[in-house]
């Protein structure tokens, strides 16, 4: 059997919502970080999918993939360079040690 | 595309890069003393306004990617004198920092993220805006590397605003599997209300929400406005803030427009939410700082309540009540950033009795609360008159109702401070303070901005014209 555009979207949305799981759920930062490259990299596998499935003659959607892999790894560079200013200080990256701010 | 064009229609794009390239060298070279690299960067920031204010005209470039138009150069300008405000403002505390040229790389870089955000034509154009606008106020969150809260602050703005971004990324993702274009000018055609694209679509708003932090989606904002350095919560919360609901009018009322049933209703949850929990949450307050956040989760409600009129009102309204809030919201900021920086006080409490030591000062903080509370001689109540009547323009009385009794539950808690700094006595009052002359002088823009704004009709009937 082919794999067809439902079987790409089923595995793009499953990989979206364990990210967003994971993201809830994990208490250390840098898991919580791979969770939203999960997150991204579900945005990635829809755009290749409608892109070959759907519009096959626009090109849209792959230079979108591109340009959201060179801002996700900005980001994560960013985040982790914040992760390792918040370890200096706390010697730990776990989320219950950094709950000074709240209500 | 003539070469004339590009220059002429990204000038403010350019003449912040340039600004940016600047800052490098200087950097990157000699260097310079910090007062002096100040002066410059201040002289640069007004001279920014001013080239915003000029030569604009409308134009396309880049195949639709990049849309300006005599509005939008206003929302530009609007957001350069903010920029502006905010540099002559927190002076005292840039003057001791050293690592003042960073930032303001982090923050031009901000800005323009921001420029090229509300002049943006395209979903993948406004994506990557988005990011530029939002990566290097994280960085700059964080820019007390010595403070646990700064880092605290820093780390919850990154994940929350990368998190919301990637729920962005897959509104944007499904919007281009249901119509196959994600041109601005193009997308309107292709909309039909399908079911795909309303989840779509609440997707995306779900991410907007998050930037403007509308409630439910509110829980960032007050931990990294009150972690982060004064004049980062003060860019936060005017500037960043100021440019989501430009972008947000711009693709409800130019791209979603077929589907404005749905967003009406959305917009009015949100909106009385927003209102009710930022004003209920704003009441137990003790920091000023995390007070501020939530009377700005407030002010949110109401922008939202404008944007739901769907017509040119709305758009105006948002527009004239931004531009007061810069005003009101920078005095504030700028009151509070001037006694943290000379005391490191930022308790409400701390505030008792600073009418007998600091006249100026508590003047400023008292009518720029009254302009956020919406006192009428102050610019702030023709804003919130304003977006009242774009609320009631679809005959839905009740939603006004419940707005202004939200007014009356803010009235409570901005008179609470000006009571507690005029009539309440304290045995140690902060001592008073001798405030540099550039802080002085953003101070005084304010004051004048708060009062005439709302008296002079000109402002509003300029902003008509730009329609």
């Amino acid at each position: 059997m082919q794999p067809g555009i439902y079987h790409l979207l089923l595995i793009s949305t499953a990989l979206f919502f364990i990210g967003v799981y994971g993201f809830f759920t994990r208490r250390n930062l840098i898991t919580m970080l791979m969770s939203i490259e999960l997150i991204l990299n579900s945005v990635n596998i829809n755009f290749i999918a409608f892109n070959k499935y759907l519009w096959a003659n626009k090109l849209d959607g792959v230079l979108f993939t591109i340009f959201i892999m060179a801002i996700a790894a900005a980001e994560a560079a960013v985040a982790i360079a914040i992760i390792i200013n918040l370890y200096r200080s706390r010697q730990s990256i776990d989320v219950k040690h950094a709950e000074e701010l709240k209500w | 595309m003539e070469i004339n064009d590009f220059f002429i229609l990204m000038k403010g794009e350019l003449f912040l890069a340039v600004m940016i390239f600047l800052l490098l060298f200087i950097k990157v070279g000699k260097g310079m003393q910090n007062a002096s690299l100040l002066t410059l960067i201040q002289v640069l920031l007004f001279v920014n306004f001013l080239v915003s204010l000029t030569f604009n005209r409308e134009g396309v470039l880049f195949g639709d990617m990049f849309i300006t138009n005599s509005l939008v150069a206003f929302q530009k300008s609007i957001l350069s004198l903010g920029t502006f405000l905010i540099s002559l403002l927190s002076t005292d505390w840039l003057k001791k920092h050293s690592h003042l040229p960073e930032f303001f790389l982090l923050m031009f870089s901000s800005l323009l993220g921001m420029f090229f955000l509300i002049s943006s034509g395209n979903l993948l154009m406004f994506y990557l805006s988005l990011e530029l606008a939002t990566i290097p106020v994280a960085a700059l969150a964080n820019f007390d590397l010595e403070k646990r809260k700064s880092s605290e602050a820093a780390m919850k703005l990154i994940l929350s605003s990368a998190f919301s971004s990637g729920i962005l990324l897959f509104g944007i993702s499904l919007f281009y599997g249901a119509t196959g274009t994600i041109n601005f000018s193009q997308l309107p055609g292709h909309i039909n209300a399908s079911a795909m694209q309303i989840l779509a679509f609440v997707f995306l708003a779900s991410a907007f929400g998050f930037k403007l932090s509308a409630v439910p989606f509110h829980f960032w904002t007050a931990d990294v406005y009150e972690g982060s350095p004064i004049a980062v919560t003060s860019f936060l919360s005017v500037i960043s803030k100021g440019s989501m609901a430009f972008i947000f009018l711009t693709v409800l009322y130019k791209v979603f427009q077929p589907l404005s049933e749905v967003w009406y209703a959305l917009l009015m949850i949100l909106s009385l939410a927003t209102m009710f929990i930022g004003n209920l949450f704003a009441l137990r307050q003790q920091n000023i700082k995390r007070f501020l956040a939530f009377s700005s989760i407030a002010q949110v409600g109401f922008i939202l309540m404008g944007m739901s009129s769907n017509a040119d009102m709305g758009l105006a309204s948002v527009v004239y009540f931004v531009l007061i809030y810069v005003f009101s919201n920078l005095a504030a900021f700028g009151v509070v950033s001037v006694i943290s920086a000379h005391t490191g006080k930022e308790h409400i409490n701390d505030y008792k009795g600073l009418y007998q030591t600091n006249p100026f000062l508590s003047w400023t903080l008292a009518l720029a609360l009254f302009s956020l509370a919406g006192i009428p001689p102050t610019a702030g109540f023709f804003g919130k008159l304003f977006l009242l009547a774009a609320g009631a323009s679809k005959g839905h009385y009740w939603f006004v109702i419940f707005a202004a009794l939200n007014l009356v539950i803010s009235l409570y808690y901005y008179l609470n401070i000006v009571r507690v700094m005029f009539m309440d006595k304290s045995r140690h009052p902060i001592q008073s303070i001798k405030n540099n002359r550039a802080a002085n002088f953003a101070l005084g823009i304010c004051l004048a901005g708060i009062v005439l704004i709302g008296l002079v009709s000109w402002f509003y009937e300029y902003i008509q014209t730009l329609m």
